[in-house]
This record gives structure tokens, C-alpha cells and sequence, in this order.
């Protein structure tokens, strides 16, 4: 299936149209993020503890910073790690899921054997270990959590090639003297693509549920404006200002609401069969 | 065949285990400057160092570092915080109890009632209070669980005040006997049920499609043919089928609710390993952190077999080639 009728298909299911609208919006405004903004996020821009108002739409912190710019600028840290956390596991996922569904046997075997590891293992404390032995920063983290996420994607890869590999196109390529190489490349990856992206949309959604959690216990880049570390901040002044919890967490809802109507438009209407 | 499977899942636990171990290790020598400061944190004192060294055989070769790192923990000897003062083993084991009363009470509410609301909104598909409970739980499944957590202090703690704000037990009071366990369920209510929502969010939507497609099956057009009652049709019939997946989400996702515990625990002021770990972070106390890590890790190797087993068992058509 070429990426043309994947749009089409999620475009068709009301829940496709309003996911990608919302993932549009997220990577909008975290692209966008130093242009729409009204403040600086870290910058004092108004009384303390303020509720919201016309001044600040989402009120201001106890510093009297800006929540409005603060949620902005955190969509931007959203989208870097999203973007490049995607990136990384669908390279990882990719590879190991065409290789070990084109080659079979005893390779299949070691690869999905490595793949269930890296599925039982427990994410979150894999951050926290890597984050207390080389400190924060969304480099590392980005690192980890794509380094262990990509398993899910790999067994999608692998039922997708499996099925693909006896079908006439890749015999054709193959009567013609091409490589495995060439063939995985020119062949399968092309078929294999589109449901891959859209599991790689499911997986950044749990991705993103991670990385504010991180912010949350403080454990996220102290450099970078995050919704996680917005939520964290949240915590001590829930009795006396409720917009610094509500404005951050709807934001993550967005963005994780968005990326999973998405995936299930496209699972829903049978693009992959798993 | 059944006793080979077991056997064959028991078996496998061995390199699981072993690459758990390696992670660990890995880390702790790829982690910038000496690998005893990464060992044993930056809070210590040259005799601490030297017995950390000591122990995990840092002056020996990687292979022999390895076999020692590996004994000690096999033997459930994590190492000794120089900040508590004591084994890591014994400080976490004093919290444990707490997080697995959190743990296990949010998993049994997330199992009842996320099966409850997946029977009745796949024999509802379409209706109101199908539709309702749809888009509640799709809202469940993508939030925070810290969010839903603050919200909920801000709702039913503080708005209400129909529960406690922060910890397991009323401070001020010396309760005994029955009331003291009607204390810590009032503290518990409100962790528990917010843990318990992404995890219910996830098992209702699998059963509530499972059980929609399973309503439209032969087998079920028979048993409402020869008269069986609806409620009898719902639950030994077509909930039979879907509760196959259910039992795999349930154990596959045991990683993610022990990582929402963590979460909880440091919003509700929940005395387990996740306020723990959040305190040995802030002073980088990393015998504790990585065995933590360790135990966890071992914890959800443990659950994902349970889960095989159960799935096995479950179904005996399985077949183990």
C-alpha cells in the first residue's frame, strides 16, 4: 500500500481527521514555540500565583511566570523528544523487524529472542539509572527511551515482511538477481513503512507519558521548559492555584490523544494485520 | 506437553535475567568517571569507597568485576547505602509493603472493573452509555498519572474533602485493631483508584471489542437461541474468548503500573520505594536506584511469566511447538 491511500484511509475515519489535526497543532506550536509565545517561560512576567486572566490566558506561577508560554515552550521540548525518539526507534525497529522477518531461522530466532528482552524491560527505571549515573538532559533520555522502545515496532516489521516475502513482486525482484540487501531496501521497506510510522505514532504517545513523568519527579533537562516539570511545580500550590496542574496536563492529553486516535484510525481500519 | 512448557518458560528466565544483570553492569562502567563513584554514589567516605571496591571487585579485570557484581546480587546484596547507612536490600525491603499494597489493590480494581465496563460497553456498542464510557476511557488512557492524581486532591480531597490529602496514615492519631486498617484504606482509596484508571482504560477497551465481536459469533446466536439469560450469554460465553488477551495486557503492562506507582506515591505522599527512589535521586543515592532497577526488572520477569502460564493454561488448545 503506497503513503497516499494510508492518508486517504485515515482521513475517511473521523477519529484519523481529528487525531492528525491535533498531532498538527502540537508540532505547530512546538515548532513555532519562541514566536507564539507571549513570554519568556523562565522569565517573572507578572504577579505571583496569579489565576488566569486576559493578561496570562493560564494564569502565572509563584515566581509570576508566564504558564501560557511555559505550556507553549513545553510542546516544543515535546516535540524534540517525540520527533527524535521516533526517529531512533523506527531505525532500531526497522532493521530488526525486516531482518529477522526476511533472513528466518536462526537469526529470527536470536533477534526475536533480543526483541522480548527489550520488551519486559522496565523503561521508566532504565531512564532513572541512566539519569542518576549521567545526569539529565533530553540527549540521554532521548537515547534510553528509543534504545528501549522499539520492540512493539520490530514484531510489526517482521509479520509485515513475512507476509510480503513469497508475494510476486519481491520473486520478481529476486528472479531478477536481487540482493537481500537491495531487496529488503527497494521491496519491502517501501511496504513496510506506513504501518510502521503509525505504530511509531503509539509508541511516542507512551514515549511522551514517560518523559512528563520524568519532569514530574524533577528528573527532566533543567535547561528546557517541560509540561512534566510545569506539573512538578504544581504540586505544592495545589490548594491555593489549580491552573498551574489543570493547563499542563491537558496539554499532554492533547498531544497523547492526538497520536493515539491517530494510530487507532489506521489499526481499526486494517492497514496492519496484527 | 503442558509440564515441557513450563519448563521450556522457566528455562528462558536464565538469559533474561543474565541480560538484566549486563544492563546494570553496562551502565555502571559506561557512566563518566571512576565506576565507584557511579557504584556507590558521590556521597561517601574513603573507607565506604574502599569497601565498595572491595566488594564488587573494581580492581580486578571486567570478566572477574562481572562474576563478582553478578554474585552479590544474585544473593540479594545490592551494595550498602553510604546515605542510610545500611544495605540497600534492607532499605528497600522496608518500603516494599507499602508500594505492594498500592500496587496490588490498583491492579485488582483495574481487572474487575476494567472488565465490568468492557462487558457492558461491548453489549451496549453504539448506545449512550457506551459512547460515554468510550470517550472516558480514551481521556484515561491518555493522561498523566500524576495529573489524574492532582486532579483528583483537587476534586475529592480538597473541593470534597471526602478523602485525605497526603499519606497512609492519619499522623496525629494512634489508631488500633480494625480502625486502624479503616485508616489506611481511606488513604488508599484515592492512590489506588487513580492508579488503577490508565491500567482499567486499557483492559475495558480490549474487552469491550473482544465481547462485541464475540455477541455476533454462532456460538452465542446459539445460547440465546436455546433461551440461556443475557447476563449468563455476556459472561460465560462471549467473555470467555477476549479474556485470553485481556490476561496478556494485564501482565505485559505491569512495567507501566509499578512506574505509575512510582508516580503516585509522590503525588499522594505514599510512604513506598517510589518516594524512595525520588529521595535517593535527589542525593544520588545509587546502591538504592540500581537496586531498585534490579528488583523491578526482576518483578516484571517474574509477572510476564505468570501471565504465560496463566495464558496456557487458560487455553488449552494452545499449542506449544
Amino acid at each position: 500500500m503506497d503513503r497516499g491511500a494510508v492518508l486517504r484511509r485515515i482521513l475517511r475515519a473521523p477519529a484519523g481527521l481529528i487525531g492528525l489535526s491535533m498531532t498538527g497543532v502540537v508540532a505547530v506550536v512546538g515548532l513555532l514555540a519562541p514566536w507564539l509565545a507571549p513570554a519568556d517561560p523562565f522569565a517573572i512576567d507578572g504577579p505571583s500565583l496569579a489565576a488566569p486572566s486576559w493578561d496570562h490566558p493560564m494564569g502565572t506561577d509563584a515566581l509570576g511566570r508566564d504558564l501560557l508560554s511555559g505550556v507553549i515552550h513545553g510542546a516544543r521540548t515535546a516535540v524534540i523528544v517525540a520527533g527524535a525518539t521516533a526517529v531512533l526507534v523506527l531505525g532500531i525497529g526497522l532493521l530488526v523487524g525486516m531482518v529477522s522477518g526476511y533472513a528466518g531461522g536462526r537469526v529470527d530466532d536470536v533477534l526475536m529472542r533480543i526483541t522480548e528482552f527489550f520488551q519486559v524491560l522496565p523503561r521508566f527505571f532504565m531512564a532513572i539509572v541512566v539519569i542518576a549515573l549521567f545526569g539529565p538532559g533530553i540527549d540521554r533520555l532521548v537515547i534510553v527511551l528509543g534504545v528501549t522502545s522499539w520492540s512493539l515496532l520490530a514484531r510489526v516489521v517482521r509479520a509485515e515482511v513475512l507476509s510480503l516475502r513469497e508475494r510476486e513482486f519481491v520473486e520478481a525482484a529476486r528472479a531478477d538477481g536481487a540482493g537481500p540487501v537491495r531487496i529488503m531496501v527497494r521491496e519491502l521497506l517501501p511496504n513496510a513503512f506506513p504501518s510502521a510510522l503509525v505504530f511509531v505514532g503509539l509508541i511516542v504517545a507512551q514515549v511522551l507519558l514517560i518523559e512528563a513523568s520524568l519532569g514530574f519527579l524533577g528528573l527532566g533537562d533543567p535547561n528546557a521548559m517541560s509540561w512534566g516539570f510545569l506539573a512538578s511545580q504544581a504540586q505544592q500550590f495545589l490548594r491555593v492555584a489549580w491552573w498551574l496542574s489543570v493547563f499542563p496536563g491537558l496539554a499532554i492529553v492533547f498531544a497523547v490523544l492526538g497520536l493515539n486516535l491517530l494510530g487507532d484510525s489506521l489499526t481499526d481500519t486494517g492497514v496492519t494485520r496484527t | 506437553m503442558i509440564r515441557r512448557y513450563v519448563w521450556r518458560r522457566l528455562f528462558q528466565l536464565v538469559p533474561t535475567c543474565a541480560g538484566i544483570l549486563i544492563v546494570g553492569f553496562v551502565l555502571i562502567h559506561l557512566a563518566p568517571g571512576d565506576p565507584v563513584l557511579a557504584l556507590a554514589g558521590d556521597s561517601g567516605d574513603a573507607e565506604y569507597y574502599a569497601f565498595m571496591r572491595d566488594k564488587f571487585g573494581l580492581d580486578e579485570p571486567l570478566p572477574v568485576q562481572f562474576v563478582s557484581y553478578a554474585a552479590n546480587v544474585v544473593q540479594g546484596d545490592l551494595g550498602v547505602s553510604f546515605v542510610q547507612g545500611r544495605s540497600a536490600a534492607a532499605a528497600i525491603g522496608e518500603r516494599l509493603p507499602a508500594t505492594l499494597l498500592l500496587t496490588g489493590t490498583a491492579l485488582a480494581l483495574s481487572t474487575v472493573l476494567g472488565l465490568l465496563v468492557g462487558v457492558v460497553g461491548g453489549a451496549r456498542r453504539g448506545k449512550a452509555s457506551d459512547v460515554a464510557l468510550n470517550g472516558l476511557t480514551l481521556g484515561l488512557y491518555a493522561a498523566p498519572v500524576f495529573w489524574l492524581g492532582q486532579l483528583a486532591i483537587l476534586f475529592f480531597a480538597l473541593r470534597l474533602g471526602w478523602f485525605p490529602v497526603q499519606g497512609m496514615t492519619t499522623a496525629r492519631e494512634q489508631y488500633t485493631g480494625w480502625a486502624a486498617v479503616a485508616d489506611v484504606a481511606h488513604h488508599l482509596a484515592l492512590p489506588a483508584l487513580v492508579l488503577a484508571s490508565q491500567q482499567l482504560a486499557a483492559v475495558s477497551r480490549l474487552t469491550r471489542s473482544g465481547v462485541s465481536a464475540e455477541l455476533e459469533s454462532d456460538h452465542v446466536r446459539t445460547a440465546r437461541a436455546k433461551g440461556v439469560g443475557e447476563s449468563t450469554v455476556l459472561v460465560r460465553h462471549a467473555l470467555r474468548r477476549p479474556l485470553l488477551p485481556v490476561v496478556t495486557v494485564i501482565g505485559g503492562r505491569i512495567g507501566h503500573l509499578v512506574a505509575g506507582t512510582v508516580v503516585i506515591e509522590t503525588v499522594f505522599g505514599w510512604p513506598g520505594i517510589g518516594r524512595l527512589l525520588v529521595t535517593s535521586m535527589q542525593a544520588r543515592d545509587i546502591p538504592i536506584i540500581l537496586g531498585i532497577f534490579l528488583f523491578v526488572s526482576l518483578a516484571v520477569v517474574v509477572a510476564n511469566l505468570i501471565t504465560d502460564l496463566t495464558y496456557a493454561w487458560l487455553d488449552p488448545r494452545i499449542r506449544f511447538a
